[in-house]
C-alpha cells in the first residue's frame, strides 16, 4: 500500500522532491512558496542533504546550476518577482542543458503585486522567461496529489532531457490541503549517473558545463539541437486531460486551479442542458495544441478561464486557429470565478455564437 | 454524502487547527477530503477562517462560496457566515461569545455555549471540540470517534494527557445538541 | 639539478585570447602550477566567469563550469555543497567580482564556503571595451570616465581584499601582484596557501593579482606594469590582510 497523508501542497512538493531523489535545496525566502523551503530546511539534513537559504533568488539558482553541473537532482522554488531574478540563470541552463526543477508559486502581478493566488505567470513560464531561444517544460498540477506526482515526474523529465523543468502552481494550491499517495523514495545512489557532470575529471577526459559558444557556427549547432530536442519533447511529454469532450458545444479550456472550477461549471452546464466539456492542459509548454485542434472541429465556442487577464488563451487561439470562436474570462488579485460564474460566461458564449 | 463546511472566528481561536482536525478525521474515514485556509481579501482585523469539504465522490472545485454548514467562533464571523450559507444550510455559533439571534429564516441555527461548556470542564481551548462535536452529531458527516483518533495521531507524547478532556468537550457538544433536539 | 621550464600539465597547449602584454596569462599559468604542484587536478572542479577570462575553461585541464556574469560564487557553492571533497576554484575579474556579483562574492565569504578565488584586478573593464569598473582608480581615463575617474561624480574605486578581509568566514586574503618576477613568486605562493586553506578546510580564501591591461589603458605593456607599481599598488596595498594561523607554506 503507498504510503498516505494529509499535506498542503507546498510541503507535498518538498516532499515529492525529496522522494525523487533530490537531496539539494537552493532558494530565498518569498510568499506564498515558504511551506516548500521550510519543509526542505527541516528534513534534508535528516536525508544526509543540503538546504541552503541564499543571498538572493540570483545567487540561488547559480547555486541550482553549480549542484545541478556537479550531476545531483536539485530543486529551487519562488514566486513571480523571484522568477523574474531566476530568469537569467534559467536560461544558462537550459543552454548549458543541465536538468533542474523550479517551482513557481505563483502570485500576483505586475510589480510587487500581491500573495494571492494568480496564474500571471503562463506567459513568462511558457516562453522560457530569459534570453534566447529556449523553453522549459511546463506542469501545471490542480490538486495535491498531482503536486506529488508532477513534482516526482519533473526529475526524470529534467534528468532525461537535460533540461530545467518549471512546477507552475499558485497559492491556493500551495496552501490547501488533501490526502495524497506518496511515492516510493528514490535513493540518488541509485539514479542513472551523469558522465557528463563535472565531478573532478579523474582519470577521463576533463567535461565542461557551458552554454558559451563563440563561433557562429558552434552558437548556431546549440540552437539547432536545442530545438530537436524540443521537438521531442513536444512529441513525447505533451499532457492533457479532457472531461466531457465527446459531445461538447462549449469547450472550457483551463488549467491548474482554475481547471478545478471549471469542472464544477462543467457539471452545473450539464445540469442545465448545455453541453460543457473542460480541456486541461497539464504540460503548458509542450501545449496540447493537438487536443485542443481536434476539440474545436465539433464546438460552437471556447471559453479560456484563467487568473490572469488573457495569457494561455493565445496559445489556445493558435492552436484552434479559427475553427471555433474563442473567448476569454479571467480575473486577478487573488480573485477567484465561482463555478456559477464561469457557467454565466458559458451562458454569453452560446448568445454570441447563436446570435 | 457532502459536507461544506467553512469556519471562522478571531486568529488563536484555533480555526484552522480545527480544519485541519475534521480533514484528516475524512481523509481517516477513507473519505475525500479537501481544505483551504482562507485565502482572500476577507482576512482583515484579526480574522480567521477555513474550509473543508468532505465528501463520498470526488471533489471538483475546492472554494466554498456557499457553505452547507458553518461554525462561528466569535461574533463578528457569525455575521459572516449567515449571510454565505446556501439555503438550508446549518450554523452553529459559539453563543458563549455571541448573543446574534439568527436573520434568515431559510437555515438551521445552533447556539452553543461552547467556552462556557469548556471552561467547565477545566480549559477553555477546547471550545473548538465543544464545536466540533456539536457539528457531527448535527451533520452526521463524520464519527466522532475519528477526530479523537486523529488527535491522538497529530498531539506529541508529551500533549496527549489533554486527551482526555478533549474527548469529554466532544461529547459534551454532541450532548448539547441532543439537549437542544428533545 | 636541473631546472626545466615546461607547461604545466594543468595547463592545455590551445593559444591564449589575450592581448599583447596582459598578464591574465601569468596568473592562469600559476593556478595551473599550483593544482600540479598540489595534485588536487583530478579532484577540481573550476568555475569561469565572463569577462577576458571567460574561455579559461579551454585552458585548464580540468572539469569547469561556465558561470553568468557576476555568479560564480554562487556556481561554485552548489558543486561544493554537492562535492565537499572536491577542489573547487573560481577565477573572477574586477568587472564580474566587485560590480555585479559583488552580491555572491561578499555571500560565499560570509558562508565560509570553502572555496578557492582568484581575483583578478586590473581596475577596467577589458573586454566589453575599458569601460570603468568599481576598482578603476582616481583620475583614471576610461570609455566612460573619459575625463579620469571622479569622486564626486563616479566616487570612490572599492578595496575589496580589506572589505572581506572583515568577514569571519574568510580565512585568507592576500592581495599579490604580477608586474615582476619577484611578485610573481609572491602570487604563486599565495595562491598555493589559498589552495591549501580549501584541503585544509579552514574556510573561503581569495587572492586579488593586480594585473595589467595596456589595451585598454593605453599604455605599452612595459608602462603598463610599471603603471600597476606606481598607480595601483599605493591605492592598492599587497599584503595579507588574514591568514588561518595553522596553514604554513
Amino acid at each position: 500500500m503507498p504510503e498516505k497523508a494529509f499535506m498542503k501542497g507546498n510541503e507535498a512538493l518538498a516532499e515529492a522532491a525529496i522522494r525523487a531523489g533530490c537531496r539539494y535545496f537552493f532558494g530565498y525566502p518569498i510568499t506564498p512558496q515558504s511551506e516548500i523551503p521550510h519543509y526542505m530546511a527541516k528534513h534534508l539534513p535528516r536525508y544526509g542533504g543540503v538546504y541552503l537559504q541564499s543571498e538572493s533568488e540570483v545567487a540561488a539558482i547559480n547555486m541550482v546550476h553549480g549542484a545541478s553541473g556537479a550531476g545531483a537532482r536539485v530543486l529551487t522554488s519562488s514566486s513571480g518577482p523571484g522568477i523574474s531574478l531566476k530568469s537569467e540563470g534559467i536560461s544558462f541552463l537550459a543552454g548549458a542543458e543541465l536538468p533542474a526543477v523550479i517551482a513557481n508559486i505563483m502570485r500576483g502581478g505586475p510589480g510587487l503585486g500581491n500573495t494571492q493566488p494568480s496564474q500571471a505567470d503562463y506567459h513568462q513560464a511558457t516562453r522560457g522567461g530569459g534570453h534566447g531561444d529556449y523553453k522549459t517544460i511546463v506542469l501545471a498540477p490542480y490538486s495535491v496529489q498531482e503536486v506529488v506526482d508532477l513534482t516526482y515526474k519533473a526529475f526524470h523529465l529534467a534528468d532525461n532531457y537535460r533540461t530545467p523543468v518549471i512546477i507552475l502552481g499558485d497559492g491556493f494550491l500551495g496552501q490547501m490541503m488533501e490526502p495524497v499517495e506518496l511515492p516510493q523514495m528514490i535513493e540518488p545512489e541509485d539514479l542513472p549517473s551523469k558522465p557528463w557532470a563535472t565531478v573532478g575529471k579523474g582519470r577521463r577526459t576533463r567535461n565542461i558545463v557551458t552554454s558559451l559558444c563563440l563561433p557562429p557556427e558552434e552558437n548556431d549547432a546549440l540552437n539547432r539541437k536545442l530545438q530537436k530536442k524540443y521537438n521531442l519533447i513536444s512529441e513525447k511529454e505533451t499532457l492533457v486531460e479532457t472531461y466531457l469532450l465527446e459531445d461538447a458545444d462549449y469547450i472550457i479550456a483551463a488549467f491548474g486551479i482554475t481547471a478545478r472550477i471549471a469542472l464544477a461549471a462543467v457539471d452545473l452546464a450539464r445540469k442545465e442542458g448545455i453541453k460543457a466539456g473542460l480541456v486541461r492542459p497539464i504540460t503548458l509548454w509542450p501545449f496540447p495544441e493537438k487536443e485542443l485542434a481536434k476539440s474545436a472541429e465539433n464546438a460552437k465556442g471556447i471559453l479560456t478561464v484563467e487568473l490572469n487577464m488573457g495569457q494561455m488563451v493565445d496559445d489556445v487561439r493558435l492552436a484552434v486557429s479559427g475553427k471555433a470562436p474563442v473567448k476569454f474570462y479571467g480575473v486577478t488579485g487573488g480573485l477567484f470565478p465561482t463555478p456559477k460564474d464561469i457557467l454565466t460566461e458559458i451562458k454569453k458564449l452560446e448568445v454570441a455564437v447563436n446570435g | 454524502m457532502k459536507q461544506e463546511i467553512t469556519l471562522a472566528g478571531f486568529g488563536g481561536q484555533g480555526i484552522l487547527f480545527t480544519g485541519q482536525l475534521l480533514g484528516r478525521a475524512g481523509m481517516l474515514e477513507e473519505k475525500n477530503v479537501c481544505y483551504v485556509p482562507s485565502y482572500g481579501p476577507e482576512m482583515r482585523g484579526g480574522m480567521s477562517s477555513c474550509s473543508v469539504i468532505i465528501s463520498g465522490s470526488n471533489i471538483t472545485c475546492p472554494l466554498v462560496t456557499e457553505p452547507s454548514s458553518a461554525i462561528a467562533f466569535n461574533h463578528a464571523s457569525a455575521e459572516q457566515l449567515e449571510q454565505a450559507l446556501k439555503p438550508g444550510g446549518i450554523l452553529i455559533i459559539n453563543s458563549s461569545l455571541t448573543d446574534k439571534e439568527p436573520q434568515r429564516k431559510d437555515i438551521k441555527f445552533y447556539k452553543i455555549t461552547a467556552s462556557d461548556r469548556a471552561v467547565k470542564l477545566g480549559n477553555d481551548r477546547v471550545a473548538n471540540m465543544v464545536l466540533l462535536g456539536a457539528l457531527v452529531k448535527i451533520t452526521g458527516i463524520l464519527k466522532p470517534d475519528s477526530l479523537i483518533k486523529v488527535l491522538e495521531s497529530i498531539l506529541p507524547e508529551r500533549k496527549h494527557h489533554l486527551l482526555p478532556v478533549n474527548k469529554m468537550a466532544l461529547e459534551e457538544g454532541i450532548s448539547a445538541v441532543e439537549a437542544l433536539e428533545i | 639539478m636541473v631546472r626545466e621550464f615546461s607547461r604545466p600539465k594543468s595547463l592545455l597547449p590551445e593559444n591564449y585570447l589575450y592581448c599583447p602584454g596582459c598578464t591574465h596569462g601569468i596568473i592562469q599559468r600559476l593556478v595551473a602550477e599550483a593544482l600540479d604542484e598540489l595534485n588536487l587536478t583530478p579532484k577540481t572542479v573550476g568555475v569561469a566567469a565572463v569577462g577576458c577570462s571567460v574561455t579559461n575553461f579551454h585552458l585548464f585541464d580540468v572539469d569547469m563550469q561556465q558561470a553568468p556574469h557576476g555568479r560564480a560564487p554562487a556556481v561554485a557553492t552548489g558543486v561544493k555543497r554537492v562535492l565537499p571533497d572536491s577542489t573547487v576554484f573560481i577565477y573572477q575579474g574586477d568587472g564580474d567580482l566587485a560590480a555585479i556579483g559583488t552580491a555572491e562574492i561578499v555571500h560565499a565569504a560570509a558562508r565560509g564556503e570553502k572555496i578557492t578565488v582568484i581575483f583578478v584586478n586590473n581596475a577596467i573593464f577589458g573586454m566589453t571595451g575599458g569601460q570603468m569598473a568599481p576598482t578603476t582608480i582616481l583620475g583614471q581615463k576610461t570609455t566612460t570616465s573619459p575625463y579620469g575617474r571622479n569622486k564626486d561624480v563616479e566616487g570612490y574605486p572599492l578595496r575589496v581584499s580589506e572589505m572581506l578581509a572583515t568577514i569571519p568566514g574568510a580565512v585568507y586574503v592576500s592581495r599579490t601582484s604580477v608586474h615582476n618576477p619577484k611578485h610573481v613568486n609572491r602570487t604563486k605562493k599565495a595562491i598555493k596557501k589559498a589552495f591549501q586553506v580549501q584541503e585544509n578546510g579552514e574556510g573561503f580564501a581569495i587572492v586579488e593579482v593586480l594585473s595589467s591591461c595596456p589595451t585598454n589603458w593605453g599604455l605599452s605593456p612595459l608602462d603598463a606594469l610599471k603603471w600597476v607599481e606606481e598607480k595601483m599598488i599605493p591605492y592598492y596595498p599587497l599584503g595579507e590582510f588574514r591568514t588561518p594561523s595553522e596553514v604554513t607554506n
